[in-house]
């Protein structure tokens, strides 16, 4: 008989399942998984070195680009560690529009992770279901703050501005006609909020519609059932958070353990799976799902009632009215002294963590007083799930790596930094 | 100070021993400071104390406080961060680590205590030069193969040393010293305590 070694095997960067520039040197045994050995810092861009040479408003969109598909949960850390180290206070309006869009970008986020994990795995038809909804709530982005993706909406101390009272309609083109464009405006006839609100009655039957297509699937359970399983004890230990954790069954969401803004004036529930495998996390991340819609909408009936300020009235954290500036000298003062210099924070350290769609995400920032962060550490989520890859995958196939990668929601933005 | 943070500060002095000057609180945070000796037993004694059950690694980072300002001095240039998070009890920790030299920065790994310090303390490394004793395997993680320097030290310019392009006559990706030149468009200030009377 012929004797067998085991042989080493480059995985990515460019590689389709990769989620990005994930470089993993596999140490095989037939098709049997030894030993990962991931490489990573190929989008590396510095931008913990980079805060620190801007002054703290700059940075917000540097935050956008660390999880590139959960972007405004990103600039939430950041700009409430800005505010404690300020003390400044958040209109409590702001706060629920804060807590309504983690929620959109968690369903963004869950969307390109089930079309994408889907897709590794062998099921094309969700990937473009996924993107289907992921539109509108991309509408819904570039309605609150002008991008689709990288919106730079929190500010501290609030945000940006109050939400729109129209949403941007189709125009008839040479490629579609009065008829379609019609079809296309219906839900765009009121408020960002009555867009945001019809997007939420159907989404849930939505939601159903990828689970008739997954959840009994005979494939599907037989790539994820028992595939990278891990017990609650170790997922905790290997800094798990967010779904990964839930997965294991530990009932832990910053949410509602640690609440931040409004999470504990509205009402949802937290999923949990049993197994700790891909099917279990998958589960999870569905359920998640349908409590964000139901805290969206919880969040629409507070905002339609409730008018008022949306970001602080202190004009050293935040810029005044524009009308305000054009008649009061101090106004106008103050605006100049926030573009040029830029806002100071007190000298301290602070750590704030959200709970975004991918777990912990957390913003160490040290201030010495001056108009620039000192040192600005990223936690991101998705870099201990990473680190825990060989664990998860050992004795595994090739084909489980594939799922298993799908499972921990990797995005090289924020493990890069 | 809350309710949570006050029985943490009780459960530090009562299981670790430690002085009040070791521990700082403020922001509904809690600093624990520690030397590089004592690391080790404290970290195993801060998961395994029943009162503390701190099961979880949150985060570990590197601080260069080579310009920090002269009022605020701290005792040593670098210092390792550590924050911990026990998800049965619900409460955070800091631990802060002073490195003793200042030129060749060490501390205790704690790989051992919780896994995931692995890949936080190989970034630190790569990015402090903070060397982490008994680290199963120190390598660099985020920046380049073959990379030279510790990018986030104060003293590395924003700009890197090196940069890379094409030569057309060598057919292949050359290194070469950066050609731009650094500028900062909004100088680092920091006012008095009275300015523009806050």
């Amino acid at each position: 008989m012929a004797e067998i070694k085991n042989y080493t095997m480059n995985f990515g960067p460019q590689h389709p399942a990769a989620h990005g520039v994930l470089r993993l040197v596999l140490e095989l045994d037939g098709e049997v998984i030894e030993r990962i050995d991931p490489h990573i810092g190929l989008l590396h861009r510095g931008t913990e070195k980079l805060a620190e040479h801007k002054t703290y408003l700059q940075s917000v969109p540097y935050m956008d680009r660390l999880d590139y598909v959960s972007m405004m949960c990103n600039e939430h850390a950041y700009v409430m560690a800005i505010e404690k180290l300020l003390g400044v206070d958040v209109p409590i309006r702001a706060q629920y529009i804060r807590v309504m869009f983690d929620e959109v970008t968690r369903i963004l986020n869950h969307l390109l992770w089930l079309g994408a994990h889907a897709l590794d795995v062998g099921a094309m038809t969700v990937f473009l279901y996924c993107f289907r909804e992921r539109e509108d709530l991309m509408d819904c982005y570039e309605a609150v703050s002008g991008a689709r993706l990288h919106s730079a909406y929190y500010r501290p101390g609030g945000v940006y501005r109050d939400l729109p009272d129209f949403m941007p309609k189709y125009e008839a083109s040479k490629f579609r006609n009065q008829k379609e464009i019609n079809r296309l405006n219906e839900n765009r006839q009121g408020s960002l909020l009555d867009f945001i609100e019809d997007f939420t009655t159907k989404f849930p039957t939505k939601v159903d519609e990828y689970e008739t297509l997954l959840t009994d699937n005979r494939i599907w359970k037989q790539r994820t059932v028992g595939i990278g399983v891990v017990s609650p004890e170790r997922a905790a230990a290997l800094g798990f958070t967010g779904p990964m954790i839930r997965g294991s069954g530990v009932a832990w969401d910053l949410r509602k353990k640690q609440p931040y803004d409004a999470y504990d004036l509205v009402d949802f529930d937290v999923p949990i799976g049993t197994n700790g495998d891909c099917y279990d996390r998958y589960l999870v991340r569905i359920e998640e799902m349908r409590q964000s819609n139901r805290i969206v909408r919880q969040c629409i009936d507070w905002l339609r009632g409730n008018p008022g300020p949306v970001i602080t009235g202190n004009t050293k954290v935040a810029p005044p009215s524009r009308e305000d500036m054009k008649v009061n000298m101090e106004d106008l003062i103050h605006h100049f002294k926030l573009f040029t210099e830029g806002m100071h924070v007190p000298p301290g350290e602070t750590y704030c963590a959200v709970e975004a769609p991918k777990g912990e995400f957390g913003i160490y920032l040290v201030s010495d007083g001056a108009n620039k962060p000192y040192r600005l550490k990223i936690r991101a989520p998705g870099f201990a799930h990473l680190s825990a890859i060989d664990e998860m995958t050992r004795g595994h196939m090739i084909a489980d790596l594939v799922a298993i990668i799908g499972t921990q929601d990797v995005v090289f933005g924020e493990i890069d930094r | 100070m809350n309710q949570v943070n006050t029985n943490l500060v009780e459960s530090l002095k009562s299981s670790l021993k430690v002085t009040d000057e070791a521990i700082c609180s403020g922001r509904d945070e809690v600093t624990l400071v520690t030397s590089a000796g004592e690391l080790s037993s404290i970290m195993l004694a801060l998961r395994d104390s029943p009162a503390l059950n701190f099961n979880q690694l949150i985060d570990v980072c590197g601080v260069d406080y080579a310009d920090y300002p002269s009022n605020n001095q701290t005792p040593y240039r670098f210092a390792v961060i550590y924050h911990l998070l026990s998800t049965n009890l619900n409460h955070r920790l800091r631990i802060r680590v002073y490195c003793e030299d200042d030129e060749q920065p060490a501390v205790p790994s704690v790989v051992d205590i919780w896994p995931s310090a692995n890949w936080f303390e190989r970034e630190t490394f790569d990015l402090y030069g903070i060397v982490f004793d008994e680290h199963p395997d120190l390598r660099r993680l985020l920046t380049d193969y073959g990379f030279v320097g510790h990018p986030l030290r104060k003293d590395f310019p924003v700009s890197g040393h090196v940069e890379m392009r094409y030569d057309p006559v060598e057919k292949r990706v050359v290194y070469q010293p950066v050609t731009i030149e650094p500028r900062e468009i909004v100088p680092r200030v920091i006012r008095e305590d009275s300015y523009g009377d806050v």
